[in-house]
């Protein structure tokens, strides 16, 4: 079924009885000619393009919850293409570009919204690092304004400028950043993948990897074994698990970050606003929530809910940005489970056992990535090698010391 | 979350400072095979369960300590010093 402004008013004047379920919900085949552990973001993505630019339809996306049930439905939607490094550069920039045309390819409203990504800055020193930055943008053919003071002032007049700690210089502007509806992403590459014929089964989590001889055979799972010729592993915070199932330890440690919404308001804040000195960023969703997040709780954990420390940290960092929402009520807090990498920089690669291939250690930058991860790890599975703009994301690139550590903290997974 | 430093007793998660897993104590002795930093650098077991890991007791007796911990409850087990233990 296409979705148009026309059915929706149709299917309105005529009680809405003519919508279908936007996906199937089949049972597992005994065998596939690709399997995708992992149904979020990225692996819906990589059977979508699987099935679209490569013709493979004969998929399996398996996913131990339901669809959107991980990190794709926990994140504070922030899209952006404002990397520095040959190599996350023009591989966020492909991903820029998928998201200006995704709404009409996946003939869905991902709400995808380029309302201006400010990043403020507090002195001359960050200043001119911005400026550097504000450069690589452009010269990677996407866009970065340097505002001044008044600039920023012009755009967002509530900051707090003569902060003590942090007045305001300035901000670096890129206005073709913004935000979509992440769950809305989910939902939109599900359809379009299932409509052209990749099965996408829930509620079937993966408990073991069959390989024989070197060759991937397989997977076993709670809903019995699924032989497939080849096998992707697309399971962000549960990566080191899963990869272990085929005796890979991986350079990835899982952390907890948290992100909070407050009740509806009446538009208020126009843009995608970014507090890096206090590790704090905001946007207000099209239901007027305002919604914002900081920083990892910063110890390994799996629990998908953080602790009162960072909870604090947060609300005292926007409190300082921008006094006038302190009046407004938090309504709920959560936690995703994130696969900090140790230059903050993902993997989407190979593995050493033939047909199995990985995607993984998107930190918490992965949202923006999950057209060009899924349009990468596709070409990648079906041609057997990297797409030019993710060659660089190779797992074995920490052994030969080509990090990508954007940020430049060092090997230490917490800090990315 | 609450830490039971050996020396300083009962205290705020805040007062410490996380630096990773266990692994940051097995640094390989010099001229040791590149793949050998690797694995003390970079690869973690990253178990969803018991750990154990390195925190530094920053706003206190400035001893780094090493926490048996479990990831998915968050529920500690152990702490020692890291200083004078018996690998
Ligand atoms: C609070 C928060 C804020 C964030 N903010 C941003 C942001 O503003 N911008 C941005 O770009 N990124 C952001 N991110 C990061 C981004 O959400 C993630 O990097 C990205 O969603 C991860 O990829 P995914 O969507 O495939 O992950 P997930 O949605 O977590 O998908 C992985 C799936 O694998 C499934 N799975 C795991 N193990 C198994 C198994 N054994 N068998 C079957 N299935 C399995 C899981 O159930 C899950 O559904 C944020 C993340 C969080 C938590
Ligand atoms: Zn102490």
């Amino acid at each position: 079924m296409r979705y148009s402004g026309l059915k929706v008013i149709t299917e309105g004047l005529f009680g809405n009885k003519g919508w279908t379920p936007a996906w199937r919900d089949p049972a597992p085949k005994a065998e596939y000619d690709v399997i995708i552990i992992g149904g979020g973001g990225h692996g819906l993505s990589t059977a979508y393009y699987l099935a679209k630019n490569h013709g493979i339809t004969n998929i399996a996306v398996l996913e131990k919850g339901y669809l959107g049930s991980g990190n794709i439905g926990r994140n504070t939607t922030i899209v952006r293409a404002n990397y520095f490094l040959p190599g996350n550069s023009e591989f966020y920039s492909h991903s820029m570009k998928l998201w200006e045309g995704l709404e009409s390819d996946l003939n869905y409203n991902v709400m995808h919204s380029q309302r201006g990504l400010i990043n403020l800055f507090h002195s001359d020193g960050q200043r001119d690092a911005f400026v550097r930055r504000g450069n690589a943008m452009i010269n990677q053919g996407d866009d970065a304004i340097l505002l001044d003071r008044d600039g920023v002032r012009e755009h967002l007049p509530y900051l707090d400028f003569d902060n003590t700690r942090f007045p305001i210089y300035g901000g670096l502007l890129h206005p073709r950043g913004g935000s979509a509806r992440h769950d809305a992403v989910a939902w939109g590459y599900a359809r379009g993948a299932d409509q052209r014929g990749v099965d996408l089964i829930q509620n079937c989590e993966v408990n073991g990897i069959d390989i024989e001889n070197g060759v991937v055979r397989g997977v076993q799972t709670t809903r019995g074994a699924i032989r497939a010729k080849k096998v992707g592993i697309v399971v962000a915070g549960r990566s080191s698990q899963v990869a272990a199932m085929a005796g890979m330890r991986l350079p990835i440690e899982s952390h907890v970050l948290q992100a909070f919404v407050t009740e509806g308001l009446k538009p208020v804040i126009n843009h995608v606003i970014s507090f890096g000195m206090g590790h704090f960023y905001i946007s207000q969703s099209d239901k007027g929530g305002l919604v914002f997040g900081g920083d990892l709780d910063f110890y390994a954990s799996y629990a998908s809910r953080g602790n009162l420390p960072m909870v604090e940290h947060v609300m005292e960092a926007g409190m300082t940005l921008m006094p006038m929402i302190g009046r407004a009520k938090v309504l709920r807090s959560w936690g995703g489970i994130m696969d900090m990498s140790p230059d903050g920089s993902p993997v989407i690669d190979k593995t050493h056992v033939d047909g199995l291939f990985i995607d993984c250690g998107w930190n918490y930058g992965g949202f923006k990535a999950v057209p060009a991860s899924g349009w990468c790890m596709a070409h990648l599975m079906a041609t057997g090698e990297p797409h030019e703009v993710a060659a660089k994301f190779r797992l074995d690139r920490f052994a030969t010391g080509h990090l990508l550590d954007e940020e430049g903290t060092g090997s230490q997974h917490n800090l990315h | 979350m609450r830490l039971t430093c050996p020396l300083c007793g009962d205290r705020d998660r805040r007062e410490f400072y996380y630096y990773g897993a266990e692994d940051y104590l097995h640094r390989p002795a010099e001229g040791a095979p590149l793949a050998d930093l690797d694995n003390y650098l970079h690869l973690r077991d990253n178990p969803a369960g018991v750990t154990k890991d390195l925190w530094y007791h920053e706003a206190g007796c400035s001893q780094w300590l090493l926490v048996t911990r479990n990831t998915v409850t968050h529920e500690i087990s152990g702490v020692e010093l890291v200083a004078g233990r018996k690998a």
